[in-house]
């Protein structure tokens, strides 16, 4: 348990409140109190988000725009492309897309969406690492953009097959997006920034709204029998489900896009051979990494039994050999399968689909077996 | 006739002469949340008071459930590998997990009644 003192050095967001008259259990996470869950628990919570729509506070989450001193929004594509790997210029206006910080090793400083919203770019970063991403943001473009965070916003997430009716009836234009579509919306009347995107493999919106109206927003998406409120419990068996990073688990400063088999989220144009070719941190090894390939691979693992494997369980190549070959990422209950999911990285000569491989759980070596991921089939609205 | 006693790491104990039936507590289940996964201790297995012996996972996090007393497992709850939910359920019926020949019934001193326990967990 936490000290009184550190408790209440704990940050909250704008809906701390409603998280408490729902009966959220508030731990602290990223340096703010944030419900785990509710009383209806993470198993019903995670199942209801598949089954119907389930609504997330995000807002610890670092909201910033970058705007161009040009004016010009190419001008600010063009110098974030000094950091991330990611073709920026090629995000068309009211689109998003995924994108990593790197540093001069290749690793990972953090992921983060990028929306191209007509005259600047909005930026949604990890709550962990939002304080060191600005300052690299203002130390490496304050020539080309004003860099400005938007602390005074909340981030709500709606996700689940019935976020988009959900959301519907508080924004007539919402069932048109479709998934990646990023841009300032009125929703029940107030200024937001909505996104088709999630954390979770459903189908689902991301919601920017001003501090002021965000427990307005909440209660009346949450005024809906369909939505019900989901903590960073079940967040985190959805995520893992859809087979997603999380960033200081998953992928961090020591692991390049390649070696956490993002590949999908660099374009052609910034890899070896195109328009743009490198010119963002660490360059040299994540293009030789898509040269040459990297030595190891983060892969989904399923297991044979019902006992979760989880965060730090070592991986081995058979039952009885002393030498690790990999370690576990992320693991735990998959309620969607009804089985234990994980991830982890492993020799990119043992990353094949269906290679079995041993975890050591409390001593005991456990079979499991590379899985295809998702886990869980994606449903987003392309 | 038999006794209920419960230990400060939420493990309730169910005595008859020198066997106790052990299980986690309602409050214990309240605490973990959905538990997906019950590890029990093997037949035979001699356990010391204090080392763990069972571990429940629910979807977020793994706990070890500590032997409350020494002495030898004599049966454990085969209803808990097909029904892990059932300890969300019935915490203090069906969801016993172990039952131990106790090797030293003086290891029950320590321990709390049923107001003790209440007054703990309040």
């Amino acid at each position: 348990m936490l000290a009184r003192d550190d408790k209440d050095s704990l940050k909250r967001t704008p809906l701390y409140d409603l998280h408490v008259s729902l009966g959220g259990k508030m731990v602290p996470f990223a340096g703010y109190d944030m419900p785990v869950q509710y009383p209806a628990g993470v198993l019903k919570e995670h199942l209801h988000t598949r089954n119907a729509a389930g609504l997330f506070d995000v807002s610890h989450m670092g909201q910033i725009a970058l705007r161009p001193r040009s004016g010009k929004v190419e001008d600010a594509a063009r110098a974030l492309e000094r950091l991330v790997p990611q073709d920026i210029l090629a995000i068309a206006p009211g689109r998003q897309r995924y994108a990593q910080f790197t540093n001069a090793e290749g690793g990972i400083l953090d992921d983060l969406m990028v929306a191209n919203f007509g005259d600047h770019l909005f930026l949604v970063v990890n709550a962990a690492c939002k304080a060191e991403d600005e300052a690299h943001l203002r130390a490496n473009l304050s020539d080309a953009c004003v860099i400005d965070s938007l602390a005074d916003r909340a981030l709500i997430a709606l996700q689940g097959p019935k976020a988009e009716s959900a959301l519907a009836k508080l924004c007539a234009e919402a069932p048109a997006m479709k998934f990646m579509d990023s841009g300032p919306h009125k929703v029940a009347g107030l200024d937001c920034f909505v996104s088709r995107s999630g954390y979770t493999g459903e189908d689902g919106f991301e919601i920017s709204v001003p501090a002021g109206g965000a427990e307005r927003l909440a209660r009346a998406l949450l005024d809906n029998p369909d939505v019900m409120p989901i903590g960073l419990g079940a967040r985190d068996s959805l995520r893992l489900e859809g087979g997603l990073c999380l960033y200081g688990h998953d992928i961090d400063t020591a692991t390049t896009p390649v070696e956490a088999a993002l590949e999908w989220s660099v374009q052609k144009s910034r890899r070896t051979g195109g328009a743009r070719a490198g010119g963002f941190p660490g360059a040299e090894k994540i293009l030789a990494h898509f040269d040459h390939g990297a030595s190891r691979r983060r892969v989904g693992l399923r297991t044979e039994g019902r006992a979760p494997v989880r965060e730090g369980a070592l991986l081995f190549a058979d039952a009885t050999s002393s030498e690790p070959i990999g370690k576990v990422t992320s693991g735990g209950f998959g309620p969607s399968l009804n089985a234990p999911v994980a991830m982890g990285y492993v020799p990119t000569s043992l990353s094949a689909l269906d290679t079995k491989l041993f975890a050591e759980v409390r001593g005991q070596r456990l079979a499991v077996q590379i899985a295809a991921m998702p886990f869980v089939k994606n449903t987003y609205k392309r | 006739m038999t006794t209920t006693l419960y230990t400060t790491d939420h493990e309730w104990l169910a005595i008859d002469g020198d066997v106790a039936t052990v299980g986690i507590t309602d409050y214990a289940q309240s605490q973990l949340g959905d538990v997906v996964f019950i590890e029990l201790p093997k037949l035979g297995r001699t356990l010391k008071k204090a080392e763990p012996a069972a571990v429940v996972e629910s979807v977020k996090a793994a706990s070890d459930v500590y032997a409350p007393v020494s002495g030898e497992v004599l049966e454990t709850n085969p209803e808990l590998a097909s029904e892990p939910a059932l300890v969300n359920s019935d915490a203090q019926g069906k969801a016993w997990f172990f039952k131990i020949k106790m090797a030293d019934k003086s290891e029950l001193g320590g321990l709390m009644d049923e107001a003790a326990y209440k007054a703990h967990t309040a």
